[in-house]
């Protein structure tokens, strides 16, 4: 095994083996991190730091090494999605009305890491109850992406919304980092980012204890620098759970092991509908390029139709924001987080509460959702979107029919300029065109670093699997990483 | 489909979101633009289709009827904005 010079850089196999084999100490590992963090405060990536916290961890686990009783993430410091309730560290959704919110409990995903033997670095931006695209509706401020175009000094949005987990991993402010996706908010930012974002099958992670945004498409997963790295976290991430009635009960393989199984006979279908007009050429070179990539290693190419593609962002701008609506009625002024000053009476209380509490974006989705499950509306709309999501998995069915797996662009372009897209929000929307399909059906998909514009910024590919294959989805990912051989990094000129 | 000042008015009152006068317009232009790319999703034909009830096909699961987590006020009411004695405080309710 050779391993980087700076601790920092290591990658979360390296860093596993590294420990357990007494090479570096999970206290001077976790020390480098926390120094990284602190250098890139510029980039606001974490919501709220845990260095002491993690130092304890860190030593907890350094005693059982010296006792050679080592767990599968014992001493690795990774950072957490504000998203996912630590128990006694603040969690805020990206929001100001949680942003005072410390949970009397953990996270069921998060519990599983720290049984593991994981150390917490921090909880990492977001946008606001991961709504958004580019971690630009977030309450404490954007997350900036360590990534600039070449020859330029604008600042980057690193997609979102799991956009400071996203930057956490690619500036190397922690081994990796768990991320959340209902539209696409662990894909797309892993895409723009040069990093490897997975997002599970529905139901092999447990939602308890992450903020609720839409129940039915909600689903963590890792965000890492390599396959391998997402195989090992995604196995201690998923369990089934009792707290979760539709965390489903089947076996987690060892993903590990599988990643390097190689494509060799693997049919893999290339969904002529994610032809999209007006992209970037790059975009689709990138893709015929994975394609011969995939080709090259022995797997058998094939064209498939998914006809509903254009129907899954709007049939999912119905069925999100109905769900968010729904589950942010909690927010109440009453019981946690923000409450309004000098109100007459409650119904006052509520509306001000929340009004206050709520960005611009959250407001929007709340109403729409609102309207669309309003009387009179529920059918045309809601009950409509519902029936396209039916169809939209009935393609994914006929389509794994004829191969093993997807390989599709992950995003319709790179990340943009802060600010860039933020005056139309059905552009922003557009962002997730790639993705979302995916959740409406509830399947698992991976972003893979594949390849850099004429300007230097990251793109990604993506494997679309059938449900609970994550083995090989994990595996033709592995294929495609190690085919672009993608080993740029960002130039380091924040916290200098 | 679209909205008008009056369903936006209405919507906000539904949703327990307060909405200045002044930014019912905007809301209404912002819906509307939504409204109008969803209305897309008209063109399909949906005849015969099952709404998705369940996005991964599996049983309800069942437990035990009985209590396993709470008798804990304190830790209930430990971020309540406002609470008293392991009680939350509300604005008067009944006059």
């Amino acid at each position: 095994m050779s391993l980087p010079a700076t601790p920092t850089e290591f990658t979360l196999a390296d860093a596993r083996d590294a420990v357990a084999a007494k090479k570096i100490s999970s206290r001077e590992l976790t020390g480098a991190f926390v120094k990284a963090i602190e250098a890139g405060r510029s980039l606001n990536a974490f919501v709220t730091e845990t260095p002491e916290k993690a130092f304890a961890m860190a030593d907890a686990s350094d005693a059982r090494i010296a006792k050679g009783d080592v767990r599968p993430l014992e001493g690795l410091p990774l950072a957490i999605k504000d998203l996912f309730c630590t128990k006694g560290v603040r969690t805020t959704a990206g929001s100001h009305i949680l942003s005072n919110f410390i949970p009397p409990y953990e996270s069921t995903v998060t519990q599983n890491l720290w049984d593991a033997g994981a150390v917490l670095l921090g909880k990492t931006n977001m946008d606001e109850f991961a709504m958004g695209s580019s971690n630009e509706t977030s309450w404490f401020k954007p997350v900036i992406s360590p990534w600039r175009a070449k020859g330029s000094n604008e600042h980057f949005v690193p997609g979102g919304s799991s956009g400071g987990s996203a930057t956490s991993v690619a500036a190397n402010m922690c081994l990796a980092a768990t991320g959340t996706d209902t539209g696409g908010s662990i894909r797309q930012p892993a895409a723009v980012t040069g990093t490897v974002g997975l997002k599970p099958t529905y139901g092999r992670c447990s939602r308890w204890g992450i903020v609720a945004f839409a129940s039915s498409l909600d689903q963590a997963g890792p965000m890492t620098r390599t396959v391998r790295d997402a195989a090992i976290l995604l196995k201690q991430m998923a369990s089934v759970d009792a707290l979760d009635s539709t965390s489903v009960d089947v076996p987690v393989p060892d993903y590990e092991a599988a990643v390097n199984s190689g494509v060799k006979g693997l049919r893999i279908g290339i969904p002529k509908e994610y032809r999209v007009d007006g992209a970037p050429p790059e975009i689709d070179a990138l893709w015929q390029k994975g394609a011969e990539w995939l080709k090259a290693q022995g797997a058998e190419i094939v064209e498939v139709s998914l006809p509903h593609t254009k129907y899954a962002l709007p049939a999912y701008y119905i069925v999100a924001p109905a769900e968010a609506s729904s589950n942010l009625a909690r927010y109440d002024g009453v019981r946690y987080g923000h409450r309004a000053e000098g109100v007459r009476d409650v119904i006052e209380l509520y509306e001000k509460s929340r009004a206050e509490g709520f960005g611009a974006e959250v407001r929007r989705r709340i109403l729409i959702g609102t309207y669309v499950l309003s009387a009179g509306y529920y059918d045309a709309y809601y009950t409509r979107a519902q029936k396209i999501r039916t169809l939209i998995k009935r393609d994914f069915e006929q389509a794994f029919e004829r191969c093993d797996a997807l390989l599709t662009p992950a995003t319709p372009g790179p990340a943009f300029a802060i600010g860039a897209k933020t005056a139309d929000p059905v552009a922003m929307y557009l962002n997730d065109v790639f993705t979302v399909t995916v959740n409406l059906a509830g399947l698992p998909g991976i972003a893979v670093p594949a390849g850099l514009t004429p300007d230097g910024l990251p793109l990604g590919l993506q494997i679309i699997g059938k449900a609970f294959d994550e083995a090989t989805v994990l595996r033709a990912g592995r294929a495609i990483e190690q085919a672009a051989n993608f080993t740029a990094k960002p130039e380091k000129w924040w916290g200098v | 489909m679209s909205v008008d000042k009056d369903t936006v008015r209405r919507i906000a009152r539904l949703a327990r979101l307060a909405i200045e006068e002044e930014r019912v317009e905007p809301m209404v232009n912002e819906l509307n633009q939504m409204l109008a790319w969803v209305a897309q999703l008209e063109e399909v034909d949906i005849a015969g289709v099952e709404p998705m009830t369940s996005v991964i096909a599996q049983k309800l699961k069942l437990r035990e009827d009985k209590v396993t987590a709470g008798g804990d006020a304190r830790a209930v009411t430990a971020n309540a904005p406002q609470a008293e004695d392991n009680f939350f405080v509300v604005p008067k309710v009944v006059e």
